[in-house]
């Protein structure tokens, strides 16, 4: 499987989510400069947490004018696997990419702590390892995670089974007592219409190893490359 | 500005008093312009000059076989074997920070991060201690809530975790915050960079953000205290944070850094350009001469004044090998940020600034650094309070009643509302991150490989400990610190200490600092634990109420495998549990007098250094056998907290049997330890062997704190208690 993790100026987790594909894969993933406006030939293009472009005007939005936005949005609509997290998960809904939008959390503040998650369908080429309904405990770290959409939106997300992963409680309850950060519906994460993009907030990149005190994301990176080898 | 004379009020203004002034002309050998005369008044401030706390701080051991840079430079460096060093700096940012909460929190972090990276470093770690007025007081709310988001916000955006540190609240501080920040991190041995200039005619290079008009005077106003009218006036003093261009420097500096293109790199900190081209010349023993026009603008019209004295941020300077200025050019320009060559290195021992072709300053570089002025300030030595009747401070209630109360003290309770919002994750590094252990771990690593190394870090002082005995208090800061990083099962290799302290003219505030400082040198001499580098923040005062003295130490240790390490919550049902150490029921200045009788009284807890080594290394050696699965030190609140947090940490309950007396359950008794082990008996043998005290005090069992005969308390009660107050009062 080859790999490649955009770096835009000021994405920060670049080197997390390429340490858990290595680990995942067995290779070493391509760290792609945002000026570039060609890929490497790639089966997954990742694009990384951090505050691209320190995440002013909105989170996202001048990242997805990148010149690599070009050739990634060509590259989605070839079907090349497409993974967006926290701040990636924002740029491709500013790309369009994704529907939706992402909002400050209902509380207003950055929030870093582990939050359950629901695993929604596992017939994707990211959830394969999972059962559906698993529930995973996984990091958030975010200020603007709060996922929206207009009622027409919502309802053909909900409808065609485009939501990934919705916050939970430890034993699965969705509710607002639930919410992690005040998102439509829990939602933590959202494909597109042929399910092979993806963009979530949570970090499953920080818990793949035992030091972690968590790998219950392992199995995401793990189904990801049975699934793309 | 040339035009306006210069004179002794001109520099009172620059807080240089008449004996400055006088010695200023006669080093100068003329007026000063009035370039000149702020340029003067930076270097020569506290802030810059130490003047108050030199002859002290030299008491402090600074050496050791594993110190390869001790205080002088932009950090400390210690060697971490392997060819690898942690470079590690704490500094304050206390006066911005109580004037604008969210930029001068920001800017702190913004500026240590800097010193840290500056070296070549990549910083892998934040951590901060944090101190503000009481709970009631009515600025104390927005201060947190600002400080912590400008803190979060800061270090969140540079993808540097923020692993731990200690916030605290105290009347004592209603007038001035403290913010003190530390950044830790990780270089190769052969790629550590320096101040020193170098080279005749090398060309001297600035790089980062734009230069503005903010943050002018901050090292003036960081020399001063406040009173009621004075602190909102000074907000154009505070300068404003951009993260993001820190974040394309920090990359910028770390690609420039790896190709063969730096003499010598400073960052541009308190007092600026000035600051930074004066301590670079000064180490190198050369002379500098700097062209103002060519220095990147963000607005028009900036005298040479203002440019020599602003406090923008973001921004380094180099001194470059000749001919490599179009390959770092290259570099910097990738990251989008200016590059200028502004000057060039001479042999004339001045520096020199030009503005419009003229020449707005040339003084000798030894004026402003050899000749700064030093004190040796008259001073009181501080006798410790005497000893408490303990007879008068029985338990007045039930031990859970005292236990609720104590544990939801705005001190002791949860830090989570503040620690939630700093990524304590990114890296993928962090292995005990805030609250999880008593010194946060997080493991080294270098490009995507992972090392079984890891670092522990802490930040430790008790002020009203130093308030009522300042040896004894400064001692016990570097003690605490020691044994946060012992019982994680890391060996403690070197502190950095952030000394904040009130006005120094104040004879018993200068006998705060000299009492400190004494205490601080003896507990790192006795453990080994040397001091290689810091900050002095002084005039922490506010209409002439100076702040308690408070000397925090962050220390940093090394584990060879990352793996060893304990954290402080219960692992298993079942474990015993073993008090490790001498508890003799020291009740003076605890946590227990102050917020169940409201006084503050007694002298603080001795410490024993010979005994906190011995138990120390004990119990280090006890977690690297494998014996120890979790551990926690006796400090704040004492052994029936300690007890309390290893439950909720690891949702876990006891079952144990202890007196029902007061200085046993509350006392702060020193050089104590609380260990989850399989084999209590086994661990008992071992301390008789070692011959320390020690006693199996119970197992780790259910889900209720019990405690045989005196309470009973269900964890998810405790845990309520314990994680209400801050939040509660920040929504208040």
């Amino acid at each position: 499987m080859k790999t490649c993790v955009i770096v835009f100026p000021g994405s920060n987790r670049e080197r997390d989510v390429a340490r858990a594909l290595q680990a995942a894969s067995g290779k070493v993933p391509a760290l792609v400069w945002h000026g570039d406006s060609e890929l490497p030939p790639s089966d997954l293009i990742v694009l990384p947490g951090g505050f691209s472009y320190g995440d002013y005007l909105r989170s996202g939005a001048i990242a997805a004018h990148s010149p690599i936005m070009q050739a990634v949005k060509r590259e989605a609509t070839r079907g090349v696997a497409v993974l967006g997290i926290c701040n990636g998960f924002q740029i491709l809904v500013e790309s369009g990419l994704l529907p939706g939008s992402l909002i400050r959390n209902a509380e207003l503040r950055f929030q870093c702590r582990t939050v359950h998650l629901k695993v929604g369908r596992t017939d994707t080429i990211f959830t394969s390892h999972y059962n559906e309904g698993d529930i995973l405990r996984i990091p958030i770290a975010h200020a603007d995670g709060n996922y929206a959409a207009d009622p027409d939106t919502l309802a053909r997300i909900e409808g065609e089974g485009h939501v990934a992963f919705r916050y939970c409680g430890d034993l699965g309850g969705v509710s607002a007592a639930t919410n992690a950060n005040g998102s439509v519906n829990n939602i933590a994460g959202v494909y597109n219409d042929n399910h092979r993009v993806l963009g979530l907030m949570p970090h499953l990149e920080d818990a793949v190893e035992p030091l972690h005190g968590n790998t219950e994301g392992a199995k995401f990176f793990s189904g990801l490359v049975e699934s793309l080898a | 500005m040339s035009e306006k004379i210069v004179d002794e009020a001109v520099a009172l203004e620059h807080k240089l008093n008449a004996e400055e002034w006088q010695h200023l002309l006669t080093s100068l050998g003329r007026v000063p312009t009035m370039t000149e005369v702020g340029i003067f008044g930076a270097m020569w401030s506290e802030h810059c000059s130490y003047k108050s706390s030199r002859i002290h701080l030299a008491k402090l051991p600074t050496s050791a076989p594993h110190v390869i840079q001790g205080p002088g430079e932009n950090a400390g460096v210690i060697d971490i074997g392997d060819g690898e060093a942690a470079i590690f700096k704490m500094e304050s940012h206390n006066h911005p920070s109580f004037i604008e909460p969210y930029q001068g929190a920001a800017t702190g972090v913004g500026g240590i991060l800097r010193d840290v990276f500056t070296m070549g470093a990549r910083p892998i770690a934040n951590l901060n201690a944090l101190r503000f007025g009481d709970p009631s007081h009515p600025r104390t709310r927005h201060l947190v809530a600002g400080v912590v988001a400008g803190i979060g916000g800061y270090g969140n955006c540079m993808g540097v975790p923020t692993v731990g540190g200690e916030t605290e609240f105290h009347k004592g501080y209603n007038g001035n915050i403290l913010v003190n920040a530390m950044t830790v991190g990780i270089a190769k041995q052969d790629a550590i960079f320096y101040s020193a200039a170098a080279g005749i005619g090398n060309p001297v290079v600035y790089v980062g953000s734009k230069t503005g008009r903010d943050g002018i005077h901050g090292a003036v106003m960081a020399s001063d205290s406040f009173d009621g009218k004075t602190a909102q006036k000074k907000r154009p003093t505070v300068q404003v944070g951009d993260p993001f261009t820190e974040k394309l420097l920090l990359e910028a500096c770390l690609e420039l850094m790896g190709l063969d293109a730096i003499i010598a790199i400073q960052d541009m900190g308190a007092a600026g350009l000035t600051s930074s081209s004066v301590e670079m010349a000064a180490k190198g023993n050369v002379g500098i001469d700097i062209d103002l026009d060519q220095v990147p603008q963000r607005e028009p019209g900036m005298s040479a004044y203002e440019l020599m004295l602003s406090e923008s941020q973001e921004r380094m300077l180099m001194v470059l090998k000749p001919g490599s200025e179009a390959m770092a050019e290259a570099v910097f320009h990738k990251w989008e940020l200016d590059f200028a060559v502004i000057g060039r290195i001479t042999d004339t021992g001045h520096l020199v600034i030009r503005r419009h072709g003229k020449v707005e300053a040339d003084i000798p570089v030894s004026s402003l650094v050899d000749e700064a002025p030093k004190y040796d300030r008259p001073f009181v030595r501080i006798e410790p309070p005497a000893p408490l009747d303990n007879s008068q401070y029985e338990l007045p209630d039930t031990v859970e009643a005292v236990l609720l109360k104590v544990l939801a003290c705005p001190d002791l309770t949860s830090k989570r509302w503040i620690w939630e919002q700093y990524d304590s994750l990114v890296r993928g590094d962090t292995v005990r991150g805030p609250g999880a252990a008593d010194a946060a771990i997080v493991r080294i690593g270098d490009g995507l490989e992972a090392s079984a190394k890891a670092l522990a870090m802490t930040t430790d002082v008790t002020p009203r400990y130093c308030k009522a005995d300042p040896y004894e208090g400064g001692k016990q800061a570097v003690a605490e610190a020691w044994r946060n990083i012992v019982a994680t099962g890391a060996t403690p290799l070197a502190v950095t200490d952030n000394l904040n302290f009130g006005n120094p003219t104040k004879p018993h505030v200068m006998g705060q600092i000299v009492g400190c400082i004494e205490g601080l040198a003896e507990a790192c001499r006795a453990l080994d634990f040397p001091v290689v580098s810091g900050n002095v923040s002084l005039y922490n005062e506010t209409d002439g109420e100076s702040i308690p003295p408070t000397p925090t130490i962050g220390g940093v240790g090394l584990i060879a495998d990352v793996a060893q390490a304990v954290g402080l919550g219960f692992t298993a049902p079942g474990r015993d549990i073993v008090l490790v150490g001498n508890i003799a029921g020291h009740l003076g200045q605890s946590l227990y007098l102050r917020e169940i009788f409201g006084i503050e009284d007694g002298p603080p807890p001795p410490v024993d250094l010979a005994a906190e080594r011995k138990a120390g290394e004990f119990v280090r050696r006890a977690i690297l056998d494998g014996s120890v699965s979790a551990c926690h030190d006796i400090s704040d609140g004492g052994l029936l907290v300690a007890l309390s947090e290893m439950c909720l940490k690891g949702n876990i309950g006891i079952s144990v049997d202890l007196p029902n007396s007061a200085r046993f359950l509350f006392g702060e008794d020193q050089a104590c330890y609380l260990i989850e082990t399989a084999d209590g008996n086994a661990m008992l043998a071992a301390a008789a062997a070692a011959g320390l005290p020690a006693r199996r005090i119970g197992i780790t069992h259910g889900d209720r704190l019990d405690i045989s005969g005196l309470m009973s308390i269900s964890l998810p009660d405790l845990h309520h208690v314990h994680e209400g107050w801050l939040p509660h009062y920040m929504n208040g």
